[in-house]
């Protein structure tokens, strides 16, 4: 791999990696416990929204980003020829 | 067939268990003893990781802790997992990719100094042990209440189960044994929470029953239901939040930076064939973490229903509304002989009145003729513990619960000693003191030094220092302000250098220290403290838990500042630092 071809690889994987934890910080900070109480008056069934967030939506938001994650990282390693067998 | 021996059967045919697979994963190399060889799957890796990181108080004591902090409990949901996020983006694959054995290994190498190794082995070896007398606790405890044995022999017996695989089998051992105990843990953690969703809500998934109606026929929300109860007694409604914005903020952020800076979770990762894994596996591992980390604000809620209606059978204030004393079930006498529950009739009528602090219910208390709480003990960890018999559950589920909590408790302890043990062995002997002992030698080294941190962890076991009960401040305030942000540098600074990464770390550790000592007394020692520990006196309300976030963003400006003030790290390391970047093809 080429200077030039890792140093394009390593600013794609940062700006992934930006992406993604900008949706963790908006679950878990934002949805869970900044914007909580006015999120309350929304219902999801018996579960007030921001409450939900804080104890079950952030949870399964983490499950999913770290695997879309890892799948748009594969992509990555394929165009740039490192992907792993 | 009574309870005690239906609880023998199941613990002991859990251990049988442990050791058919020590036998059969025995350790031949270094590299086996250090990280099974690098070749468990992702998804085993991340079953693994699950049990060693769900510890005795993840199995034990969070859901009485979300049971009574309701709302405000949700920084441990949170922090405990969203700390998987931070290791599967910003270290875990790089550090894979490095190839090595330990975290002080990485640090070490990258700032070329044995200084900053030294450091990062001290902060691992205090974090780590704090947290492990705590592990050894919870099987004493686990054996003393299940099985009516001593809590020195339990502690003992469980010692003598981890010394046999571990020293056998190293990470191998740890490794199979984890996955086993990852199994009998969520199976005994996940039945009782389905029959109480079931009992209550008619919802057999205890995530859906949360937010279901309540089958009792008065068609309220289960959440609202219990606001409502807690309220009517003069507690704080369960959904509100009690604690402030900013504690709970920072406290979220400390427990997530810290999850992702523990060596003992960091390790599991360099266990899987390629970096690839490294990021499945750890997605893998909150997948399995999350199965439990979701059904715990069930059972939280759940079991605090349960409570409250055993004791307030009718309507608040009328005579009949509060259990009579000679009716309670005989789960609540059982518990009150281990001393976790205690009540005493304060106005002498033969019912138990429970109800909460708030002033204003004070004054209708006293005009129904109460004289105060009655409920003068509720432990915590009952929750979880008298779960089963609460919801009137078969023995065999009771004895299940047992061996979860001991499965939990072992196989945590077991990956924290993994770390101590190796960076014993690996960091200071055959890093820095004697490079030159050939790997036989090295391995035999690792078995000593694994056998002693058993030795030593059981005897803080038995016999627990002040600094035990501080596992939160200090294990995740010490991986947080010191291990995480020089991992993080290493990997996303090329300008990170030695004198930056070593004031760097010092900088952090020693505020954040600083910080839990002036409130929790200087080495923990009562009387020392500078301050009170109450929110009125914390800094800008910030909690001595919550401090490990401040810690962190401290060691990061102090070594940025530092390394741009002196010269930049020597070519190889920048070289090191563009490699681990890059995944390499194939096996390293």
């Amino acid at each position: 791999m080429s200077d030039a071809a890792k140093a394009e690889y390593w600013k794609a994987n940062i700006r992934l990696v930006i992406g993604c934890l900008v949706v963790w910080f908006i679950v878990s900070y934002g949805c869970g416990i900044l914007l909580a109480e006015q999120l309350n008056s929304i219902r999801l069934g018996g579960y007030q929204l921001g409450f939900w967030f804080a104890q079950q939506g952030s949870i399964y938001t983490f499950v999913v980003l770290i695997f879309f994650y890892a799948w748009r990282m594969n992509q990555l390693d394929r165009k740039f020829n490192v992907f792993e067998e | 067939m009574s309870l005690q021996l239906m609880t023998y059967l199941v613990v002991g045919a859990t251990f049988a268990l442990y050791i058919f697979i020590a036998i059969k994963s025995r350790a031949a190399t270094t590299g086996e003893f250090y990280v099974a060889g690098k070749g468990v799957p992702p998804v085993l890796n991340g079953m693994a990781t699950g049990a060693d990181w769900m510890s005795a108080a993840s199995f034990i004591s969070m859901a009485g802790l979300i049971a009574f902090k309701g709302y405000d409990a949700s920084v441990y949901l949170m922090g405990w997992t969203g700390g998987y996020c931070l290791l599967a983006m910003l270290l875990a694959p790089y550090l894979r990719k490095y190839g090595k054995f330990t975290v002080p290994e990485f640090i070490g190498d990258r700032y070329y100094s044995h200084t900053a190794r030294v450091v990062a082995v001290i902060c691992l070896i205090t974090a780590s042990l704090t947290y492990v007398i705590g592990q050894m606790k919870g099987i004493g405890v686990a054996f003393s209440r299940f099985l009516e044995v001593d809590f020195s022999v339990g502690l003992v017996a469980g010692m003598v189960i981890v010394f046999i695989y571990a020293v056998l089998g190293g990470m191998k051992g740890v490794t199979y044994t984890q996955i086993a105990q990852y199994c009998v843990l969520i199976f005994a953690y996940t039945v009782p929470a389905v029959f109480i969703s079931l009992q209550l809500t008619g919802n057999p998934l205890p995530q859906i029953g949360l937010g279901s109606t309540m089958a009792d026929g008065s068609n309220m929300y289960l959440l609202d239901k219990l606001d409502k109860i807690l309220v009517d007694l003069g507690f704080a409604a369960y959904t509100v939040q009690k604690g402030t914005t900013i504690n709970m903020f920072l406290l979220t952020l400390s427990l997530m930076i810290g999850t992702a800076g523990l060596p003992h979770v960091i390790i599991r990762f360099f266990t899987v064939p390629t970096v690839k894994d490294a990021r499945s596996s750890v997605g893998w591992a909150l997948v399995f973490i999350a199965i439990l980390y979701t059904t715990a604000p069930a059972v939280g809620a759940m079991a605090r229903l349960n409570l409250m209606n055993t004791i307030q059978i009718g309507p608040v204030g009328s005579p009949e509304g509060n259990i009579r004393i000679k009716d309670v079930p005989s789960w609540f006498t059982n518990w009150e002989k281990t001393g976790l529950l205690k009540h005493e009739d304060k106005n002498g009528d033969g019912r138990i009145q429970y109800y909460g602090p708030s002033k204003e219910f004070a004054v209708k208390a006293a005009s129904f003729g109460w004289k105060g709480n009655e409920m003068i003990k509720v432990d915590r960890d009952i929750m979880v513990l008298a779960n089963p018999e609460i919801a009137k559950l078969p023995n065999w589920v009771i004895a299940l619960v047992a061996a979860g909590g001991i499965a939990a408790a072992l196989s945590t302890a077991a990956g924290l000693l993994l770390a101590i043990s190796s960076s014993i062995s690996h960091d200071l002997l055959k890093g820095i003191f004697a490079p030159n002992i050939t790997d036989k030698t090295e391995l035999m080294a690792s078995r000593i030094a694994m056998a002693g941190s058993i030795l030593v962890a059981g005897y803080l076991g038995l016999n627990p220092p002040g600094f035990a009960a501080q596992v939160v401040a200090l294990a995740f305030g010490l991986a947080a302000s010191s291990i995480f942000p020089a991992l993080m540098m290493g990997i996303f600074s090329k300008r990170a250098n030695n004198a930056g990464a070593i004031l760097g770390m010092l900088a952090g550790l020693g505020s954040t220290l600083v910080y839990i000592f002036w409130y929790k007394g200087w080495f923990f020692i009562k009387g020392t403290e500078m301050l009170a520990n109450t929110p009125d006196n914390w800094l800008f309300g910030i909690s001595p838990e919550a401090f490990g976030a401040v810690g962190a963003l401290i060691n990061f400006v102090v070594a940025l500042t530092v390394s741009n003030m002196t010269a930049p790290p020597p070519e190889h390391i920048q070289h090191l630092v563009e490699d681990i970047r890059v995944p390499g093809t194939g096996r390293q």
